[in-house]
């Protein structure tokens, strides 16, 4: 297979928000995404080098990372975080390693350094004692401070682990929003089972309320992570697992697929968009006007191994020109019948490979499974 | 083709589009020549090397040589040597595929010059053959070489399973090698997760590949691990008591350990995916039952303990090299035995934070990272013992300790990102980006194989009777080094921007500096690969220089040095009596190294055998029949394999005698010889003046 070329889906068409022609709405993505500009310069990089975090031991190297982490108009980085739980990861993140670093690191460089230099073969005079290989008390130290430091982080890591566990709803004044997500080769499908619309491409978010995720794969394994706004999670088929997420203000984020799933797997990318709660809505209203339907049709080549751009010449519909495909009447029942499919093994594979191979499936019969359950609670 | 059918057929699934240069022809864009060049390339490389090493030994009639010599050789010394060659000869290779990664990254930004599949199979195979055909052959290479004669042993335990774990080991390597000429390998890396390694997502011979190399590799490992093992309990010199052994001999034992218990879960992970491949099982797939987490935590199992069983025993090295070059015993010797212990046994408890992000508890994985940072206590134990070995000693900047001292600084900070990838709240964020990528390789690079490096140029000595050129040594070494650094610390940025592992190309143009320095890291690793294989060159052109036949050259503490470079074929004419730890520095102390035995005795050897060899090819075969399907080849020579157990089970004339007369010409000979050179001061320990013997005094400055 040869080079396949990437999409650039940051650029925005002159058409209406989502690239389709005569939008009626005021929204424009140009807007969220200037606004997002002005905020990663002007904003979270100068704020973080000024920040609590900064002025730790490590601060040249962290704060470097920070500005890094802030490329373009979208942000890459838990460093650079848009929400509260990449805030709190940061934080541990930063905690941990000056914790590391002044306790672990420094003092072994150093005195490393020092008896290097000092019992040199050639300085004759510093003390030489060929025999002494036993000291208690510095037996005692020298496994006292690994364990002090290790209760200290695990301290620092079983309170971390339990308030940032994604599986935790984030704690909101304002109703969750429910989101479902399917990894297909080599694209996630977004549903917005309340909305009844879906999404390639884009992540949609309002900024301020929690998200709570579902996750499955309708193929292999695959990893789905917005650095920064949080966690990542396995997506694997025939079970659910759970990611809870919030933006706290509009911006664009990198969303991507850690785990590789094949040829078309660095393009697994989206946006994760953060809007205001009426901008959000008037994007809702927007994919319901100019989506296309969710459908079997549609579904079948969603399914093939294909990347955003193969599909979209695929479904040979006129879509959205900001390189995102959007959908209209999707249910609540998806999510669940593709759980079920693929672990009762319907859609063995994509279309092509199980033609190629039919004759390695099983021949017994699929037996269907009752429910679909999450194997992993 | 139907799945019965391949088997009917008698090329199974060969064919002309097996060849790497097939789809170039058939299919000339630009992608595919450039893909079909560099595959092309490789391959002849693999032949004409072949070829040219075939013509070399036939031109230079070596064949029975190498064959009585060598290949059927029971030699725990010769098979330690044969296995650190195929390390280094797998080490060229997955070092130009990192090469070649590191250039498709840097040139990256919207496409590269590789293919995405291209790619895929260069991570997977480099992966690969670094655990399992670079760093598993190496050390146990040394172990073989070092192990008996720090014990005071004449050989392994088994001889000839010995033998037959390096050739299978070879068979495994040979498979990975040959994927290179016929088919493609795996495109799942190098833990090749299902459900995508099943056949429904890869149809391929890939996994077929991958599945069979690692199943030789690990049942060779498994039966390495019980025969060290055994030989450690049972072939000890009188006075070699556990608390005795040599630091490099404890950790032999515990790499031994690891290696029996975590080798068989690979092994099963493997048959259990093979079922799945070949026979339609559900054991990973997505349905029917199947699940692919079923792997993961089998994969894990083996997986984490083998992350030990490949820095244990360059932490023996290190251990080893750090007292003899600070001239002082090692500090603390309990305690690194403890430690050592202590972390064979978390090795085991600790597998789940290789998938904090599958889905579990936060219970669950809090437990799983904080016992994972209890590892950091032993480690970090052996790092300050070491710390305090160098504290009053006097401290000589040889080859060796310019490695330890490397690798004391960069495993630190390996040991840092260790420990926030323990955290399972960090894992989240960096978990499966370059960030991971940049931690292991900062864990296996100054960690193993510094470690591997550093004990092939001090014992090199002992195994050839010369000295390898130390300036070439020195400015290998720095290369390593600062290569290194230049490699990996780009990534850790580059990971904590998002960069996931296995990218073949990205679209973010802040990364590009990044990768450049990366690559630039590659360029000087390289270099470091090459300058070692010049000093080599360098070396035996010199080496009536350097010799060293009297044994000693460093002022060694443990009994391999108070035997002859290299040592006769029995290792000692006398088992010595050990008296204390670091028995050689003991009996120089006393003036007891090399004493006259009153008699001589017979001494009893393994007999050579074809069992290596021939069961290193019976295995190759039956690998290779299964990858491509060819069903009378499978079944020929799994019969082949039953049979020859049987036959060999029927062997009784298994050993010959080394005459008494025999051994006292040659030992005396040697003890001419160390009469005859002057023992040396440490300052000259890289001149031609250093024959062997050390000078036997000891300068203690008090304070």
């Amino acid at each position: 297979m040869g080079v396949t070329r990437h999409i650039i889906y940051r650029h925005v068409g002159p058409d209406g928000p989502l690239g389709f022609p005569n939008s009626p709405t005021t929204f424009s993505e140009a807007a969220t995404s200037q606004e997002c500009t002005m905020m990663t310069i002007g904003d979270p990089c100068g704020r973080m080098r000024r920040s609590k975090a900064a002025t730790s031991g490590s601060s040249v190297c962290v704060s470097a990372l920070m500005l890094a982490g802030c490329s373009g108009d979208t942000h890459l980085s838990f460093l650079d975080p848009q929400g509260p739980v990449a805030s709190g990861q940061r934080w541990h993140f930063v905690e941990s390693l000056a914790v590391l670093l002044v306790f672990v690191a420094i003092p072994v460089f150093v005195l490393t350094a020092w008896f290097l230099w000092r019992y040199r073969y050639g300085a004759k005079s510093s003390r030489y004692t060929p025999k002494w290989n036993y000291s208690a008390l510095l037996e005692i130290a020298s496994w006292a401070g690994p364990v002090v430091i290790v209760v200290l982080l695990g301290i620092i890591v079983w309170r971390a682990t339990h308030a940032l566990d994604p599986y935790k709803p984030l704690a909101s004044d304002q109703p969750a929003l429910r989101l479902q997500i399917i990894g297909y080769d080599w694209k996630w499908l977004f549903i917005y089972p309340d909305q009844g619309i879906a999404s390639i491409g884009v992540l949609a978010l309002p900024v301020g309320r929690p998200v709570a995720i579902q996750l499955t794969s309708a193929t292999v394994m695959q990893s789905l992570h917005i650095p920064a706004l949080g966690s990542q999670i396995y997506a694997m088929g025939g079970m659910v697992t759970q990611l809870h997420l919030q933006a706290d203000r509009p911006g664009r984020s990198l969303g991507e697929n850690n785990m590789y799933n094949g040829n078309g797997f660095h393009q697994q990318r989206f946006s994760a968009v953060a809007m205001t709660p009426e901008r959000f809505s008037a994007w809702v209203d927007e994919v319901h006007l100019h989506g296309i339907a969710l459908n079997d049709q549609s579904l079948k080549h969603i399914s093939q191994r294909s990347t955003r751009a193969e599909l979209i010449a695929a479904l040979s519909q006129p879509g959205a020109s900001d390189g995102n495909i959007y959908f209209k009447g999707a249910t609540d029942a998806l999510f669940s019948t593709v759980v079920k499919a693929t672990k009762s093994g319907t859609p063995v594979a994509p279309a092509s490979v199980r033609q190629e191979f039919a004759n390695r499936a099983p021949l017994a019969a699929r037996k269907p499974t009752e429910s679909a359950t999450d194997k992993v609670q | 083709m139907s799945f019965a059918e391949q088997f009917q057929h008698p090329l199974g699934r060969l064919s002309l589009e097996s060849l790497p240069f097939w789809q170039m022809l058939n299919d000339p864009t630009r992608g595919n020549v450039i893909n079909g060049v560099i595959g092309t390339a490789a391959a002849l490389m693999v032949v004409i090397g072949t070829l040219v090493t075939i013509a070399m030994i036939t031109k230079y009639r070596k064949w029975s040589v190498l064959w009585s010599q060598w290949l059927t050789s029971p030699d725990h010394k010769k098979i330690g040597i044969m296995y650190v060659v195929l390390a280094l000869v797998m080490l060229i290779r997955a070092l130009m595929e990192a090469l070649l990664m590191r250039a498709q990254q840097a040139f990256g930004l919207e496409g590269g010059f590789l293919s995405p599949d291209h790619f895929a199979q260069l991570f997977s195979t480099h992966g690969t053959i670094m655990i399992f055909f670079v760093a598993m052959p190496f050390l146990t290479g040394i172990i073989n070489y070092v192990m008996p004669l720090q014990i005071g042993a004449r050989d392994v335990s088994f001889p000839v399973l010995n033998s037959i774990s390096f050739w299978l080991t070879a068979a495994g390597a040979a498979l990975v090698m040959i994927s290179l000429c016929i088919g493609k390998f795996s495109t799942g890396g190098w833990f090749g997760y299902p459900p995508y390694t099943e056949a429904s997502f890869s149809p391929g011979v890939g996994p077929d590949y991958w599945i069979w190399a690692l199943t030789l590799a690990s049942l060779a490992s498994t039966f390495s691990g019980i025969n060290f093992a055994v030989t450690i309990y049972k072939k000890r010199a009188p006075g070699m008591k556990l608390m005795v052994m040599p630091l490099f001999t404890w950790t032999a034992l515990c790499t031994s350990i690891i290696m029996i218990f975590a080798m068989p879960p690979l092994t099963v992970a493997m048959a259990q995916l093979a079922l799945d491949r070949y026979l339609g099982f559900h054991f990973f797939t997505n349905e029917l039952g199947g699940n692919m987490m079923n792997f993961a935590n089998l994969f894990w199992l083996f997986g984490h303990p083998e992350v030990y069983i490949l820095v244990l025993p360059s932490f023996g090295v290190y251990s080893e090299l750090i007292s003899t070059f600070s001239g002082k015993s090692l500090f603390g010797y309990r305690s690194m035995v403890i430690a050592t212990m202590a972390i064979v046994a978390l090795s085991f408890a600790v597998w789940m934070h290789h998938f904090f992000t599958m889905g579990q508890s936060a219970n669950i994985n809090a437990v799983f990272g904080i016992a994972s940072m209890l590892i950091g206590i032993p480690t970090g134990v052996k790092i300050y013992d070491w710390m305090w070995t160098i504290f009053r000693g006097r401290v000589r900047f040889t080859v060796p300790m310019i490695y330890s001292i490397g690798f004391i600084y960069l495993f630190v900070l390996g040991g840092i990102t260790g420990i926030l990838l323990a955290s399972p709240t960090i894992d989240y964020q960096v978990h499966n980006t370059v960030f991971l990528v940049a931690h292991f390789h900062n864990v296996a690079i100054p960690g193993a194989l510094f470690g591997l490096l550093a004990g092939y140029h001090f014992w090199f000595p002992k195994a050839f009777g010369f000295r390898l050129n130390e300036r070439m040594g020195k400015v290998s070494a720095f290369c390593w080094i600062f290569g290194f650094m230049l490699a990996f610390f780009p990534l850790y940025a580059l990971g904590l921007m998002g960069l996931p592992r296995r990218s073949v190309a990205y679209t973010e143009p802040s990364y590009v500096p990044l990768e450049i320095a990366a690559f630039l890291g590659a360029i000087l690793l390289t270099v470091a690969l090459v300058t070692l294989v010049v000093q080599l060159w360098v070396s035996i052109k010199q080496r009536d220089k350097n010799r060293v036949f009297a044994g000693d050259p460093w002022d060694g503490r443990s009994l391999e040095w108070s035997v002859s470079a290299p040592p006769p074929e029995y290792n000692f004419a006398v088992i010595p009596v050990v008296t204390g730890r670091d028995a050689f520095t003991l009996a120089k102390e006393g003036g007891k190294a090399y004493p006259l035995p009153e008699s001589y005795t017979d001494i009893e050897m393994p007999k050579n055998s074809v069992m290596g060899p021939v069961l290193g090819a019976i295995g190759f075969a039956l690998a290779f029949g299964l990858v491509w399907h060819i069903l009378w080849m499978v079944i020929l020579f799994f019969v082949a394999a039953v049979v020859t157990m049987i036959v060999y089970g029927f062997a009784r004339d298994t050993t010959r005698i080394v005459p008494a007369q025999q051994v006292q010409q040659e030992h005396r000979r040697w003890l001419d010889a160390v009469a005859a050179a002057t023992g040396i001061s440490r300052a000259d320990e890289y001149q031609s003046a250093n024959q062997g013997l050390a000078e036997m005094t000891i300068h203690e400055v008090p304070a």
